[in-house]
């Protein structure tokens, strides 16, 4: 997989961070998953919080905090199991297999109309998580953006004014960004779509559905 | 012995993780746990809440000893993951959708010279941390303790990343090579 569009900066300190929505952080959980080089861009952030964390002040611990925390080791199970590494010919990794309730073939879809279907990922509030199935050769409707969108590309590929996106690439959508995504001939295009306000759509029909499409 | 350097924290984990050696954390206990309580405490937790998660904190790096990859982070960088992680679920009460784990998972004996110039750039990076102005570190402790919203976070750091980062990459490269 060649990754072309990455991650920005902000978004892997905001994530460092643990600032992020958990829609956003989806994203960025399930692109890292896939790119080295945004994990060795992740970690080099989460190094300053080790920095910050060894420099911080001393809170006082309670009088018997030791002997407490012994309590709780002994009190818990033993290691849990390593976290899922990727299962081979899977199409999502680890992070969003959770998130989906499994991988690709268990998604529940529903049409939203000219053949895309869509299905909406649980996730706090702050930011809405969806997966989109696009046939290949369709488009998905002329939209902006009120806030951020993040589109990370799963299986097929699309071109839009900007670019084209790949497997694994993240198209990082703001509010300037009117796009209309078409999937590429061949195989349909599956994505993970996180954005934190309503899409606008720029013709009518698409925008009484958008209550019902939630988008 | 009383650690001084990133190596001896190291040392430390590793004999937590293979004899369960309480000595050995009660030394990083000793060392991180009042940190880790200061981190929560300034991103909002109170008193109990605090003392509560920094426990936690603590037994999971018990737990979790074994997951511990010199080659990726420094002990205080993996020790933040999990002090992070840990407030997120109890103040966001949120999730944390995690990478899934590299396919070689943390290797039994890291490479020894990846783990080395990992530890001096970590210390590196804290020396630059220290140094920058008033102002600009100020910013980045709001963005690292919570106080900052995602969107108003600022990746500009002025901090030497790059250098970190290219070992990091290096190293996964090389593991990729190998395992392949």
């Amino acid at each position: 997989m060649t990754i072309r569009h990455h991650l920005s900066d902000p978004l892997l300190m905001a994530y460092s961070a643990g600032q992020l929505p958990e829609a956003f952080s989806l994203v960025v959980a399930t692109h890292v998953s896939l790119c080295d080089d945004c994990r060795a861009r992740l970690l080099a952030f989460d190094a300053i919080g080790g920095a910050l964390i060894e420099d911080a002040d001393q809170a006082r611990m309670a009088e018997d905090s030791f002997e407490a925390t012994m309590a709780r080791i002994t009190g818990l199970p033993q290691a849990e199991p390593v976290r899922a590494s990727r299962i081979p010919g899977s199409v999502f990794p680890a992070p969003l297999r959770d998130w989906a309730g499994g991988d690709l073939s268990a998604v529940r879809w529903r049409f939203v109309g000219m053949g895309v279907r869509q299905a909406i990922l649980k996730t706090d509030h702050g930011a809405t998580a969806r997966l989109l199935h696009i046939p290949a050769g369709q488009a998905v409707p002329d939209h902006g953006h009120r806030g951020l969108e993040l589109t990370l590309v799963l299986q097929g590929a699309f071109r839009d004014t900007e670019d084209r996106f790949g497997p694994g690439d993240v198209e990082i959508a703001t509010e300037e960004l009117d796009h209309t995504p078409v999937a590429e001939p061949g195989a349909d295009c599956i994505c993970l779509v996180a954005t934190d306000a309503p899409l606008r759509f720029n013709r009518l029909i698409p925008r009484i559905a958008q209550p019902f499409l939630r988008i | 012995m009383t650690p001084e350097t990133e190596q001896d924290w190291a040392a430390l984990l590793l004999r937590v993780r293979d004899d369960a050696d309480r000595g050995a954390f009660a030394l990083l206990f000793r060392h991180f746990a009042p940190r880790i309580k200061a981190f929560l405490r300034k991103s909002g937790a109170n008193e109990p809440l605090a003392e509560e998660c920094a426990q936690e904190v603590m037994a999971t790096i018990w737990h979790k000893a074994h997951m511990f990859d010199p080659t990726r982070a420094s002990v205080a960088t993996w020790v933040f993951t999990i002090a992070r992680n840990r407030r997120i679920d109890a103040l966001r009460k949120s999730r944390r959708p995690e990478p899934e784990e590299l396919p070689w998972g943390p290797e039994p004996e890291p490479d020894q010279a990846d783990a080395m110039v990992l530890q001096q750039e970590s210390r590196r990076l804290g020396e630059a941390l220290a140094q920058l102005p008033e102002k600009q570190r100020s910013l980045i402790e709001r963005a690292y303790f919570g106080d900052l919203s995602h969107s108003e976070i600022a990746a500009e750091t002025g901090l030497p990343l790059g250098t970190i980062k290219s070992r990091i990459r290096l190293a996964l490269e090389r593991l990729r090579h190998q395992m392949s």
